[in-house]
């Protein structure tokens, strides 16, 4: 059973825009999670300067023994990942759908303002969904 | 982690298969961060000078198990971020992979960190680093004339090391 423990959306520079935990025992408060968004933005950047080959944009998917982590970054430098159990298929796939609900939902709203935490009701909203739809789909399965 | 179970150096290899231009660079560290061993098959980017990119290869290390085991999504009691962990204690990964390579990572419990780094579709290598560790006592710890963190001297450890390298897929 294949689950997404949780999901973060770091702007530009590091810092933290979006935190959401779907039910994990490790739930982190906020400095925590502020603190290792900015430790995995410096661990991707220095990721890219020890490639052996050019052209290096930085860690894509992290193994570790009790998760995984899968990382998008998109062309201006926004950052999502997304820490899930070990094996779980199509992650990439949910990153790049979250991509389009940030677009959508955030950076259309002419309320919000660039590289600033996130507030859209909406963007939640489908957010949820998404998630959920994912774990029916597998659990269906 | 197993690592004490068979009486021979096990698991044994993987047949050669691969065409032998996989492995890219080999880095071996001990607990103090001392660079033991540096091999290097095909590196055609130096971003730093061997030092800076030894340091900043510990440096990673140390700094992304430090992350592993505060994002470990299973365990409700962590320490705080930048705390050393012992070896063993905490999720660790042991592998990452990026658009242009893949590290593969493995500690043993005396603090001994192997990292291969390698062709971005290779599979998971943790026997592949438990064989190269085994090798690393055969050829190295048992070694009288060898002090204990000091950079390896090995030309039988070296030759074998290669040989190994160019047969994983």
């Amino acid at each position: 059973m294949a689950a997404v423990y949780s999901l973060y959306i770091i702007n530009k520079s590091g810092g933290l825009i979006y935190y959401k935990d779907y039910g994990s025992s490790g739930r982190m408060d906020t400095n925590d999670s502020l603190r290792v968004a900015s430790l995995w933005h410096s661990m991707h950047a220095i990721s890219q300067q020890l490639s052996p080959v050019s052209g290096c944009t930085g860690i894509e998917l992290l193994q570790a023994d009790t998760f995984d982590l899968h990382c998008f970054q998109s062309l201006t430098g926004t950052k999502f990942f997304v820490v899930c159990e070990p094996g779980t298929q199509q992650m990439e796939s949910l990153l790049k759908f979250v991509y389009e609900l940030y677009t959508d939902y955030v950076l259309k709203n002419p309320f919000y303002e660039m590289e600033m935490p996130i507030r859209c009701e909406l963007f939640d909203i489908n957010l949820a969904q998404a998630v959920q739809k994912d774990r029916v789909a597998l659990l269906g399965r | 982690m197993q690592f004490f179970g068979g009486s021979e150096i096990s698991p044994s290899p993987p047949a050669p298969t691969a065409s032998g231009n996989n492995g890219h660079m080999l880095y071996v560290f001990n607990r103090n961060g001392i660079c033991l061993l540096y091999r290097e098959w095909n590196r055609p980017l130096h971003t730093l000078n061997a030092q800076q990119d030894h340091k900043l290869m510990f440096g990673l290390l140390f700094s992304l198990k430090s992350l592993t085991a505060k994002m470990d999504p299973t365990s409700a009691e962590k320490g705080n971020l930048g705390v050393p962990q012992l070896p063993g204690q905490g999720c660790s990964f042991h592998s990452f992979r990026t658009n242009t390579y893949k590290l593969s990572f493995m500690e043993s419990p005396s603090g001994i960190k192997i990292i291969l780094v390698t062709h971005p579709r290779t599979g998971d290598l943790r026997d592949s680093l438990k064989y190269i560790y085994n090798l690393y006592v055969e050829y190295v710890v048992k070694n009288p004339l060898y002090t204990p963190g000091s950079p390896i001297r090995s030309e039988l450890f070296n030759t074998t090391l290669d040989q190994y390298v160019r047969g994983i897929a």
